[in-house]
């Protein structure tokens, strides 16, 4: 599986910590709340909901670079709109690796 | 030139902010988590350029669009790359931006935004308006504009930012409006019997109470549509 980095973040920094380690703040604030309402309707098999959520956490995973897993939450939004689950071990794969990258950045 | 940022993701927010502090005298005045709260903001004060999402809950961009009298010139950021033909139907829509956004590509969005006029714009966009059949609907699905014979459409259904297309032969979901779709269709076809229903008159199979019977799908009849409905039956 492809793995994050911060590319992009440092692309739009030009070497501005300062705005590196604020991005990666709001990011390690926003990004559990979103996956958490991206689950919560999820499960209650909301779909149009979740599909609404992966649009926006779609942002976060292009932002690590990860761009098969981009294509993969880009099929998984259009899945949901037509309420088939289909990705969704995919999707949360991504999920949990971005997690994961935040606990160590 | 200054701006306002309008975005429900603080992300993107945040990312914006940073691609304009490299931009030469482009400055936000602010920035806001909805289109509401921007509304507000734009009802006192002049804005050049505005830096829109479109893909906001209970409110999208195209929503506050519909809603601004004199827009700015505005540079939707969006993550659907399928929008575009949508987004320059209207002549305030001066760029188009997804994301990740680079910073090369927000120079080029910028400049273009201080180069263009919003009445080049528009000229273009009634170019590109001329219907091409008055029986076909076309949709923005998956970045592929598809053809729907009006016609073969029974149901039309709300779906929170979408609505659901129903015809003879397959369904449609489409990022869109009820309202929009309402414009589009023929009022002779065509009745809205609820706030989240439009049907094909033509395809009514049975009526009782108040619910419709079309196809399969039992439509429930609002009470304030229910008189335009029962006026427009042949009854005996």
């Amino acid at each position: 599986m492809e793995k994050p980095n911060l590319s992009y973040i440092e692309s739009m920094s030009g070497g501005d910590t300062i705005f590196t380690e604020k991005i990666i703040d709001i990011i390690k604030n926003e990004f559990p709340q979103e996956k958490e309402l991206y689950y919560n309707n999820y499960n209650s098999n909301k779909y149009k909901q979740a599909a609404d959520n992966v649009h926006k956490l779609k942002h976060k995973i292009s932002i690590f670079g990860l761009n098969k897993s981009y294509k993969i939450a880009v099929a998984f939004e259009n899945n949901l709109l037509e309420g088939n689950t289909n990705l969704n071990n995919e999707f949360n794969s991504i999920l949990v690796l971005i997690t994961k990258y935040l606990q160590k950045i | 030139m200054n701006c306002i940022i309008i975005d429900d993701e603080s992300t993107a927010r945040a990312i914006i902010r940073q691609l304009c502090v490299n931009v030469k005298n482009l400055f936000v005045l602010e920035e806001f988590p909805n289109a509401i709260q921007a509304i507000k903001y734009l009802n006192q004060n002049d804005v050049d350029l505005i830096f829109l999402d479109i893909h906001m809950p209970d409110f999208t961009g195209f929503d506050f669009i519909d809603t601004l009298k004199n827009p700015s010139k505005i540079i939707l950021t969006t993550s659907d790359s399928n929008l575009a033909i949508q987004a320059f139907e209207y002549n305030c829509i001066v760029g188009y931006l997804v994301k990740p956004i680079t910073l090369q590509r927000f120079e080029k969005a910028i400049e273009k935004a201080k180069n263009s006029t919003l009445i080049q714009v528009d000229k273009i966009v009634n170019d590109q308006n001329e219907p091409s059949s008055e029986d076909d609907l076309y949709v923005n699905i998956d970045r592929r504009l598809i053809k729907i014979n009006i016609p073969s459409i029974y149901l039309v259904e709300a779906k929170g930012d979408y609505i659901q297309i129903k015809t003879e032969d397959k369904n449609y979901t489409v990022h869109s409006t009820l309202k929009k779709i309402e414009e589009k269709l023929p009022d002779s076809a065509f009745i809205k019997v609820h706030r989240s229903f439009i049907i094909n008159f033509n395809k009514i199979i049975d009526i009782e109470d108040n619910s419709v019977l079309i196809k399969r799908d039992v439509i429930p009849v609002s009470r304030s549509n229910r008189p335009e409905l029962m006026k427009r039956l042949n009854l005996l």
